[in-house]
């Protein structure tokens, strides 16, 4: 086995993430999407990040 | 494969290939702006970016704590803090001036976060790769990273599962520096660190080969461009975590018993796409920028080293506690130590000095499970 079969199959695991929650999760609507830059968009950051302190 | 497929990878892609190959990236950037909206299709470029920049620079985190600890070079360190330093330069400045619209990568000092850091920091000595490291190993055909990958995932989940249960075990109020003297005292302690590393390592450690200020500039502009698009620094687990919690729940798991999973934003961020949350974009793009440059300069087609299975399972139980222990860290080398002191995190600082402690462990720990000859 070589180097490519690995990255192959971790390529595959992506794609397949993506297929799968694309088939289970709420469906996308890019018109109601953040505007593309955070900075200047007058809305608070409400993405989820590891530091993010749980919950109380 | 077939004789034709291995000699079109051992040698470098042609100038077609390579023609079609950014297209197709092109395409599917462009297709995630459309479909989820421009910031989406912008955090997978940058996530590309970083990806291109690690694999191509050959930087990272682990390798340079490896080498500092075992042969005193302290260059790698060094060129980690210079970068830091450089981006706490500017987005000190701008959570100062937009605090409504950008925050930092926060998180409280307690016991269970030390503990995770000391834990990660071993684990990510293990398997030679880090947050960062493990997705960009993945990506370029480590088959290590690999199979430490899905393991990293279940592990991350598994740690926000139980993440409010350790927090109870003692936690400070979040620290946060800010501002011109927050600034101040950051940059004063990335050089107190970066003269005690050269202090203590080899003479000529301050010498930078190229490619380490390649890494330094280019990830320095990424993670600053990460802030101003997403609002919140870099970050890598949150992510791969999620992807096991969407799978819990399509199978009909229950998350409710998890305050931290049951928490409305991250059932919110259960329900919708991955192709709106912020670190799993930049996790793929971490993936797909690592796969694109290692097939870029012909590094795909060298064998995948072969292991004894003790080994091997040293990396599964290092992958989920990989994703366990930078859960009770909150963050592993990117969320905790990178963007954490970059944004003014006083647990990034705790992090950094447990997970270094917990390295020196991982590096004396890797002969002993078969992982490297013994010496």
């Amino acid at each position: 086995m070589i180097r490519a079969h690995v990255t192959g199959a971790v390529l595959v695991l992506i794609v397949g993430i993506v297929a799968f929650d694309a088939g289970t999760a709420e469906p996308l609507n890019p018109y109601t999407a953040p505007p593309m830059l955070a900075l200047g968009s007058g809305m608070a950051a409400a993405g989820a990040h590891c530091a993010a302190p749980p919950p109380k | 494969m077939s004789q034709a497929a291995s000699a079109a990878i051992s040698s470098s892609p042609g100038a077609l290939s390579r023609l079609v190959a950014l297209a197709a990236v092109a395409a599917v950037v462009l297709a995630v702006a459309l479909v989820a909206g421009p910031r989406y299709g912008l955090l997978l470029l940058i996530g590309l970016g970083f990806g291109l920049a690690l694999e191509g620079f050959r930087f990272g985190f682990t390798g340079p704590w490896r080498r500092m600890i075992l042969e005193r070079d302290a260059s790698g360190l060094l060129a980690q803090l210079i970068c830091i330093a450089l981006v706490a330069s500017v987005a000190f400045p701008l959570l100062a001036a937009n605090g409504a619209e950008l925050k930092g990568a926060h998180a409280p000092i307690g016991v269970a976060m030390i503990g995770g850091a000391f834990v990660f920091g071993a684990a990510m000595q293990i398997v030679l790769g880090c947050g960062s490291g493990t997705l960009v190993n993945a990506g370029s055909g480590n088959a290590i990273g690999a199979v430490a990958l899905p393991f990293f995932a279940i592990g991350s989940f598994a740690g926000a599962y139980h993440l409010t249960w350790w927090t109870n075990l003692g936690s400070l109020p979040v620290v946060a520096l800010s501002g011109g003297p927050g600034l101040a005292i950051t940059l004063v302690g990335l050089g107190a660190v970066a003269a005690l590393a050269l202090m203590v390592g080899k003479p000529g450690s301050y010498r930078l080969p190229a490619r380490y200020w390649g890494a330094i500039l280019a990830l320095a502009g990424l993670a600053i461009l990460h802030l101003v698009v997403a609002g919140q620094p870099w970050g890598v687990v949150y992510g791969l975590g999620l992807w096991v919690a969407k799978v819990v729940v399509a199978v009909g798991g229950d998350l409710s018993g998890s305050a931290f999973w049951s928490a409305p934003g991250n059932q919110a961020q259960v329900a919708a796409s991955v192709l709106t949350d912020v670190t799993s974009l930049t996790d793929f793009g971490l993936i797909g920028g690592a796969a694109l440059m290692a097939w870029w300069r012909a590094g795909l087609a060298s064998p995948v080293g072969v292991l004894p299975a003790r080994a091997w399972g040293a990396v599964i139980i290092a992958g989920l506690v990989l994703g366990y222990s930078s859960r009770l860290a909150f963050g592993c080398n990117i969320g905790a130590f990178f963007s954490g002191i970059g944004t003014g995190s006083a647990h990034g600082w705790v992090w950094f000095i447990a997970a270094f402690a917990g390295s020196w462990v991982g590096v004396r720990l890797r002969p002993s499970l078969g992982l490297e000859a013994r010496k």
